[in-house]
């Protein structure tokens, strides 16, 4: 609870963020938020913006190469209930999505970066499948894309000391994959979705 | 006594031109731009602001530039992230922010004058250049290693001369305590005034734009009008400053409404310049601190060395 609100608030002012929900409003219903991914913070980040009783039932999606380095990142990764997905072995009879959509079950929502690693300087790579999946095996989920902005100047990839620039991170409108939408169609419209509020 | 005399007068005027900023916010049969209302209102706003802050510094000076610190801090942080910078300049920006930023306010909290002074323009400059050529990133190297220095130079090493001044001992004032305060205070009020009167004399009497292109509303009749208010208002406030003659108090009155001016008009250029590319998202629901500081940062370092060369106290 105490490293709740420490690591929180800690995140709020390295970062200087201001939250907007854009034709979007928080709520406890169950969702995944997919995010463009510059900076170690961005799980944090993200999860800290939400209101608490939102945040309690959210689970951000963690490489557990890296939130498995060390005892402090593992605390860590406890205190913001973290779930830890192995990106470097996935063998097809447990994948990382069933093991989601199994550990969220009827109440939890998600915290998805589809790039899968971080990203260098403002560019937005290409989403990886996971999202669509989610979608296909789950199309009661709402799919909210939200939109970080200047993270990437505050921790760059590489740096260890933050700068404390401001940032923003502007939560969109939910959007659902439509019936047969083909895969790389959808992503290609996911990623629309969250460069869109780039300057909105 | 004089200190009551001061904070009274300034309340009463600040309290009168908020109650003429509500009026006309109400009056829509007017045809007042409604922007420009909302500008005059948040001036006195920021006004409030300062007043307040300064109320303080009559009780404790240590804290004064504490607070100075903290808006200084601010502001870097809005100027910084309305500035492109790249990854070479991480580690130099570490260090503007962490380093440079609260030394100069613990010298200055410290009245090292000599260190102060120099803190920025010599030892800073020349680290940040360094430090930027280390990191081996040479693209654009002048026009980045500029930005940052005008940034640290203009948000941290000019406002840090705003607490300065409560240090600051004149000649006239020798054992009066409160006399620094009164200094500070009279100058903040000045500032703060210039810009409001320079601001309803263009809407008044504006005919000539000093830079269209920046800024649609500031005129020279409004420079001009400006100048020659604050000039009165200083006159009236005569007996606050360690100024001996009135038109003493009238020529540093000129002086700190143009430098409000070329500070307000400079800093329009940076966020002309870059402001309206991404200010949107980031610096909204901040309040913008840059843009209210803007005058002061230019005025303060220039009213505190007039008055330490002429009116300071020798060998202080």
């Amino acid at each position: 609870m105490i490293t709740e609100t420490l690591l929180t608030w800690t995140a709020r002012i390295i970062s200087g963020v201001s939250v907007r929900w854009v034709d979007s409003q928080p709520d406890t219903c169950q969702r995944v938020y997919f995010a463009n991914h510059t900076s170690h913070l961005d799980v944090v980040l993200v999860w800290s913006a939400l209101p608490a009783d939102v945040r309690h039932l959210t689970r951000p999606i963690a490489a557990k190469d890296y939130w498995e380095g060390g005892s402090i990142r593992r605390h860590l990764a406890k205190v913001f209930n973290a779930m830890l997905i192995d990106r470097k072995e996935i063998k097809v009879h447990q994948s990382p999505i069933d093991m989601m959509l199994r550990e969220i079950g009827k109440t939890h929502s998600l915290i998805l970066f589809p790039e899968g690693g971080r990203s260098p300087g403002e560019e937005v790579g290409e989403f990886k499948s996971g999202l669509y999946y989610l979608g296909k095996k789950r199309p009661d989920l709402e799919l909210i894309p939200v939109y970080i902005n200047n993270m990437n100047r505050i921790l760059p990839r590489g740096e260890f000391m933050p700068v404390p620039l401001l940032s923003s991170l502007t939560f969109g409108p939910p959007i659902w994959l439509e019936a047969g939408e083909p895969k790389m169609d959808f992503l290609a419209r996911a990623r629309e979705a969250v460069l869109s509020l780039k300057d909105n | 006594m004089r200190d009551w005399a001061l904070l009274g007068t300034v309340l009463a005027l600040l309290s009168l031109a908020t109650f003429g900023g509500q009026w006309l916010k109400r009056q829509t049969t007017l045809g007042l731009d409604a922007k420009a209302v909302d500008s005059f209102n948040s001036r006195i706003q920021a006004w409030w602001f300062f007043s307040i802050v300064l109320g303080i510094s009559f009780f404790h000076p240590i804290l004064t530039v504490v607070l100075f610190g903290m808006l200084s801090f601010w502001a870097l942080r809005e100027y910084i992230t309305l500035t492109p910078t790249t990854m070479g300049d991480h580690r130099a920006l570490f260090w503007v922010f962490f380093f440079f930023t609260p030394t100069q306010f613990v010298l200055v909290g410290f009245n090292m004058y000599s260190l102060y002074s120099v803190l920025i323009p010599v030892y800073a400059f020349l680290f940040i250049a360094a430090r930027a050529a280390i990191s081996g990133d040479y693209r654009r190297f002048l026009e980045r290693i500029a930005k940052i220095q005008f940034g640290l130079f203009v948000c941290v090493y000019c406002l840090s001369f705003v607490p300065a001044l409560l240090f600051l001992e004149c000649q006239s004032t020798e054992g009066d305590e409160s006399a620094s305060a009164r200094l500070l205070f009279f100058f903040i009020t000045m500032v703060l005034f210039s810009e409001l009167a320079q601001f309803l004399c263009s809407r008044l009497l504006g005919k000539h734009l000093i830079a269209e292109a920046i800024d649609e509303t500031r005129t020279w009749e409004g420079l001009l009008g400006g100048a020659a208010a604050t000039a009165i208002l200083g006159s009236v406030l005569f007996w606050a400053t360690p100024f001996r003659h009135l038109w003493q108090v009238a020529t540093m009155s000129i002086l700190i409404a143009c430098m409000s001016s070329a500070g307000a008009l400079t800093m329009a250029a940076i966020r002309r310049d870059r402001g309206e590319v991404r200010s949107g998202t980031l610096i909204e629901g901040h309040g913008g601190v840059l843009s209210r500081i803007d005058a002061v940062c230019f005025a303060a370092p220039v009213f505190y060395h007039v008055t330490l060369v002429f009116f300071g106290r020798a060998g202080g």
